[in-house]
């Protein structure tokens, strides 16, 4: 009996509630779960601290009215809806929405280092209390940070990071939960699978258990809960 | 200036070695393979998380990969995929051979700033800050002046991207490597003089006594 469920997209948004801190897998909108994005905006989820790595595709400003125009993608549909109160993010500069509502401080950033927000994920699920890093010696970065010198090398302490729920995306999963990605679309899931208390994955494809095949799986079901499907209810 | 972006790129090609692993950045950088020797063959690594880049090829578009500024993109058959914390194992670990970027300020000490102007651009250091601290060789690939104004300083006055970590500058005016004792101007373009390459750095320039021209 797999502990694994099927739902909707809209009943994987009403997982999450106001206030929470979600991981959005993806790289800008490769490998983002952007049927359970747009679930949430459905729902109006609030105050949301969002862990990606970077703020999506934002509209852009047309320069004659001023306007936003356009389609967000990834992340950049919550930023477009104000449902971000934070962002733990590496890079925001392709959402010029974002950088806006920054300035005016409707809302908060901690920008990371690419490399550090990947392993401060990864050690979230690997049980590990940090890591020291040589990325961000010397500059704003360490502000407040726990130095040590190992070697010959100056290392930054980085702390872990964890969320209530991950939202990531694969291309094949089976229903006991194992995926497959395809492309440059593994990118933060595979990490934000393990660092989560509520783990649901977006397939583009659901298949039997075991079809996959244990050769190929790359993320172990045992890390997911939810399953919802781009095919709908079967 | 497509021009001069090329004449910067076509230089730069000559710094890498058939076989090595290079991480390029957005914009100037990207124009480097087309410059390579036919006889050398770099692996590009992109670090949202493959080895084996490649532009992508009419008729072969793929909305499952993505290049690291995003945009759709390709890869090598002998290419490989995998997740972000082994990319940038990749990239700390060492195993980067090259890593060419852009720059808003360098300065003699090595330290690169470009990713953030306070109160006025906040897009992020993506992965910056661990590929000039991970590569084994730091290019700063730029145009030698902000419209004049000089990039190249004794100290840098934006927040810095990393300290001390630049190897070599190369710009439409020359060719410049960081050393213990400063910037040392090792190659410069015919179409300037010493004087005039000078008067567009703010740092010192030590004037290599090999100083040869720029090809």
């Amino acid at each position: 009996m797999s502990k694994v469920k099927q739902i909707t997209a809209i009943e994987a948004a009403e997982l999450i509630k106001d206030g929470m801190t979600v991981m959005v897998g993806g790289f800008m909108d490769n490998g983002t779960p952007e049927e359970i994005i747009d679930a949430l905006v459905e729902r109006e989820v609030k105050h949301l601290t969002i862990i990606c790595n970077d703020a999506g595709w934002g509209r852009k400003k047309n320069r004659q009215t001023g306007e936003y125009e356009g389609k967000p993608l990834g992340v950049g549909k919550l930023v477009d809806h104000r449902q971000v109160k934070k962002l733990i993010a590496s890079h925001v500069g392709l959402n010029p929405e974002f950088g806006e509502q920054y300035t005016k401080g409707v809302t908060e950033l901690e920008l990371v280092p690419q490399g550090t927000l990947a392993e401060r994920i990864r050690c979230g699920g690997a049980g590990l209390g940090g890591f020291y890093t040589p990325t961000g010696v010397g500059t704003d970065v360490a502000n407040g940070k726990e130095t040590k010198v190992i070697g010959d090398t100056e290392y930054l302490l980085e702390l872990p990071l964890r969320a209530d729920v991950a939202l990531i995306k694969g291309h094949v999963v089976d229903k006991k939960g194992n995926i497959r990605y395809i492309g440059s679309e593994r990118n933060f899931n595979p990490l934000m699978a393990m660092a989560a208390d509520t783990v649901i994955v977006l397939a583009d494809k659901l298949v039997e258990a075991g079809e996959i095949g244990p050769d190929y799986v790359e993320t172990s079901g045992i890390f997911v809960d939810y399953i919802v499907s781009k095919e709908g209810e079967e | 200036m497509e021009d001069v972006k090329n004449f910067i790129a076509a230089r730069v090609a000559k710094e890498l070695q058939d076989g090595d692993i290079v991480n390029l950045g957005i914009g100037l950088p990207t124009l480097i393979p087309h410059h390579l020797d036919p006889s050398v063959h770099i692996t590009l690594q992109s670090e949202n998380g493959f080895v084996g880049l490649k532009p992508v090829e009419k008729g072969q578009e793929n909305p499952h990969i993505v290049n690291s500024g995003g945009i759709m993109a390709g890869i090598a058959p002998d290419g490989a995929f995998f997740d972000s914390g082994t990319s940038f194992a990749i990239i700390r670990g060492g195993h980067v051979d090259a890593t060419v970027l852009g720059a808003l300020q360098v300065d003699e000490n090595g330290n690169i700033a470009n990713w953030i102007i306070p109160g006025k651009m906040v897009p992020g250091m993506g992965g910056a800050m661990d590929l000039v601290v991970g590569a084994k060789k730091v290019i700063v690939a730029m145009e030698h002046t902000n419209k004049g104004k000089p990039k190249i300083l004794k100290s840098c006055t934006l927040p810095l991207t990393a300290k001390g970590q630049v190897d070599l500058i190369i710009t439409e005016m020359g060719v410049m490597e960081v050393t213990a004792d400063g910037i040392a101007l090792k190659e410069y373009n015919p179409e300037y003089t010493i004087e005039q390459i000078q008067a567009a750095t703010e740092a010192t320039l030590i004037i290599d006594e090999d100083i040869k021209p720029m090809i």
